[in-house]
């Protein structure tokens, strides 16, 4: 609870800066748009039609989709545009924003009396009085009608700028599901629906004096937004610490290990600024990018999903050439390997493993036709499983595939003997599990491994911050820092989990 | 004449398409005249009405203001020099009735307690009571709405009102009661108005001048009187021979016979 809570301030800051900064940018975009359109009866339905394309598409896949385009765009303008984190956000965010306010915006113009035009050409106003003195206080009510909607929606919306690492109320919603934390879910998801109700109770103020004639609604409603909006803006005290970006995918792993180099970085005098809940392709780019300065990846998905290499070398070999490869290729350096692996395993309860003997998945191969496997729905159609399977011949009795939590449930309760694991999930040490040696090398290697962006790749203040985390970690202390987090009872946060490795 | 005239319409064109709304029409207006311009649905008077303040721009020919070409002058600036009343009244809804008046004064940047004198004093003018100046437009009867849409017209002193069908959505009574007040009105404060009407017995009744218009043509400019007594062709006749009728059959019923 107070771990969420402690973020919560900052979070909400950048929620307030994004969603204010997209709501206004629509707002300036959308009205003139809105404007023109009433005037051009054949441009509007081409217009609104445009703009509600746009809304169909989801707002994840939407955020998302300018990740690609923005490296595009910078690479054919030459311009260093950042592809991550705010920039990203604010479009998806104002362009998603923009279909409420242009709709509403023809609507208010096209609701206008004729009469009332007629009388204002004929009074002699000039074409910005006409718009300051009649159309726009007329339709002010169905405008900032579209303004509401566009606001709740687009402070909803924001939650998900976390995906393309803008930090937003969203992080505690994103890593909270993923860390099964309800307490961190729920404080994001009310700290953003207070947000919004705040947001539209100033905004209908606002309406409701426009409609009533009361001057004093419309102050106290665009003053205390515009209070809001400055507040946030005004950044805490940054003081002159260089400020390193921390990237994260979306598991208890990485938000441990990313609080750990944080951790680190601290006490080398550095800011940190956390982008979590990263695709997995979306944060090596980053990363190459220097939209992110380090983050921990495997040097298995490196190997096929990076290089798209197939074969399958021995450890030391693949985190050599794959070194070689990136650092060519892209200019990011693998720092090194933390100490443990997160790769595919064969794994039994250690009872039963002593009770046959078995050790390696050599020895496993002479018991399997008598033993059950059971595995994630994913594995009995990788290409691990092939590899492993031909290399030992594997032929088990039984084959059965379950989601991650009954296959565990499965070889504690005795319905399976052998189960398919990631080598560091912690309920390998709550289990008492042992995973099987692997002497012939079929598993292909998945080492934790700390990648630094082109910028950071060279810079001696800053690796030495990180160096000691290297092979510093080994794979018990790993799964037992994993347990802490996912564990159903007596649940630690990332941050304390991470304190815990680090032996502090 | 001796004195140029106020407003001089030169050769006036519009299309619609292939149809002409005016067709060649020429006409002067000397200052303090009352013209009405009458003509039946479609004939172009709205048009040639909405010529003169550049609502609606000709295709063709030429008009002068005070010897000034219209064309010249910007349209807001021009306008703000001419009154203008229409049917649809088109009163601001959010402005009250003071606000709405001295809108055309608040355009120039008269200042507000300038904008309230003027206000109170046009809605004496009008003959409203002085507390009629806080209220809202939809707080108003039609007529007091139109008395409202003449105050604002004439707020910035206009030498030439220009009035579209002004009275036409009124009930007859108050019709005939706001008809006869603009009237002394424009006596009173030596202003030159064109009126569009198709009333024609509105426009007999006054009037200095009544120009007929039809299919884009003027086919008739002359006084009341001498439009009533003088010799037209058949489709006129039948214009004048409604207000004329109807008189007739009104006196013979008053008589019982």
């Amino acid at each position: 609870m107070n771990e969420a809570v402690t973020a919560l301030p900052e979070l909400l800051r950048a929620h307030i800066v994004l969603s204010g900064t997209a709501i206004a940018i629509a707002i300036l975009i959308g009205l003139p748009l809105a404007l023109w359109a009433a005037g051009h009866r054949r441009a509007r339905i081409p217009l609104l039609a445009l703009v509600g394309l746009v809304q169909t598409i989801p707002a994840l896949a939407l955020l998302a989709l300018f990740y690609p385009l923005l490296l595009l765009t910078g690479a054919a303008l030459h311009l260093a545009l950042p592809a991550l984190g705010f920039l990203p956000a604010l479009i998806a965010l104002a362009l998603y924003a923009l279909l409420p306010i242009v709709r509403n915006g023809v609507a208010a113009r096209e609701g206008l009396d004729p009469g009332v035009l007629e009388a204002a050409d004929g009074v002699g106003m000039t074409r910005r009085q006409r718009l300051w003195l009649v159309e726009l206080p007329l339709g002010a009510p169905v405008l900032l009608a579209g303004i509401r909607t566009a606001a709740v929606w687009t402070i909803g919306a924001a939650t998900l700028a976390t995906t393309v690492g803008q930090p937003s109320l969203g992080n505690l919603i994103f890593s909270g599901l993923q860390t099964e934390n309800w307490v961190r879910v729920l404080v994001g998801c009310a700290a953003a629906a207070a947000l919004a109700l705040v947001t539209d109770g100033l905004l209908a103020l606002i309406e409701t004096g426009l409609a009533r004639r009361a001057p004093w609604r419309v102050r106290t409603g665009l003053g205390l937004l515009a209070a809001g909006l400055a507040l946030a803006l005004v950044q805490p005290g940054r003081g002159a610490a260089p400020t390193v970006v921390i990237g994260a995918k979306n598991f208890s792993e990485q938000y441990i290990l990313a609080a750990a180099m944080a951790d680190r970085l601290h006490a080398a005098g550095y800011r940190t600024e956390l982008r979590e809940d990263l695709g997995s392709a979306v944060a090596y780019r980053a990363v190459a990018a220097g939209d992110v300065d380090v983050y921990v990846d495997y040097s298995g998905t490196l190997w096929a999903n990076v290089l798209g290499r197939n074969d399958n070398p021995p450890a030391a070999q693949l985190r050599a050439e794959l070194s070689d490869a990136l650092a060519k290729r892209d200019g990011v350096r693998v720092l090194g390997p933390l100490g443990f692996e997160n790769a595919y395993a064969l794994a039994m309860r250690r009872s039963r493993a002593q009770a046959l003997g078995i050790s390696s998945i050599a020895d496993l191969a002479r018991a399997a036709p008598r033993l059950r496997l059971a595995s994630d729905i994913e594995f009995l159609s990788r290409p691990e499983w092939r590899s492993v399977r031909g290399a030992y011949g594997l032929s088990f009795a039984a084959q059965n595939s379950y989601s991650p939590t009954f296959m565990y449930r499965a070889i504690a309760d005795g319905s399976a003997d052998v189960l398919s694991a990631f080598s560091s999930d912690g309920r390998i040490a709550a289990l008492d599990l042992v995973t099987l040696s692997d002497p012939k090398h079929a598993l292909p290697s998945y080492e934790a491994v700390l990648l630094v962006s082109p910028r950071r790749a060279r810079d001696e203040r800053f690796l030495p911050a990180l160096r000691p985390l290297l092979g510093a970690i080994p794979i018990e202390r790993m799964r037992q820092a994993n347990l802490m987090v996912d564990r159903d009872t007596d649940k630690r946060s990332p941050q304390e989990a991470a304190r815990w490795l680090l032996g502090k | 004449m001796g004195v140029a005239p106020l407003v001089r319409l030169q050769g006036l064109v519009n299309r619609h398409g292939d149809q002409a709304a005016l067709d060649g029409v020429s006409l002067d207006v000397a200052a303090g005249a009352l013209v009405a311009l009458v003509g039946p649905s479609g004939s172009g008077k709205t048009t040639l009405l909405k010529t003169i303040n550049r609502l609606v721009e000709p295709d063709d020919g030429k008009i002068l203001l005070d010897g000034e070409d219209v064309q010249a002058i910007p349209p807001a600036a021009l306008r703000r020099r001419i009154g203008y009343v229409f049917q649809g009244i088109g009163l601001f809804p959010h402005m009250d009735v003071a606000e709405n008046i001295a809108i055309g004064l608040r355009l120039t940047g008269v200042p507000p307690a300038e904008r309230r004198a003027r206000a109170e004093e046009l809605l004496e003018l009008v003959a409203l009571p002085p507390g009629f100046a806080c209220r809202m437009p939809g707080a108003l009867s039609g007529g007091q709405a139109q008395r409202i849409g003449v105050a604002r017209a004439l707020a910035p002193r206009p030498a030439l009102m220009l009035m579209d069908e002004p009275f036409g959505a009124l009930d007859p009574v108050t019709r005939d009661e706001l008809g006869r007040a603009y009237r002394a009105l424009h006596d009173r404060l030596g202003l030159t108005t064109i009126m569009v009407t198709h009333d024609m017995s509105e426009a007999l009744l006054l009037a200095d001048r009544v120009v007929v218009l039809i299919a884009g043509r003027i086919r008739a400019d002359a006084p009341p009187a001498a439009l009533l007594r003088g010799e037209v062709e058949p489709d006129l006749r039948a214009l004048l021979d409604v207000p004329r009728r109807q008189a007739e059959r009104l006196a013979a019923l008053e008589r019982g016979t």
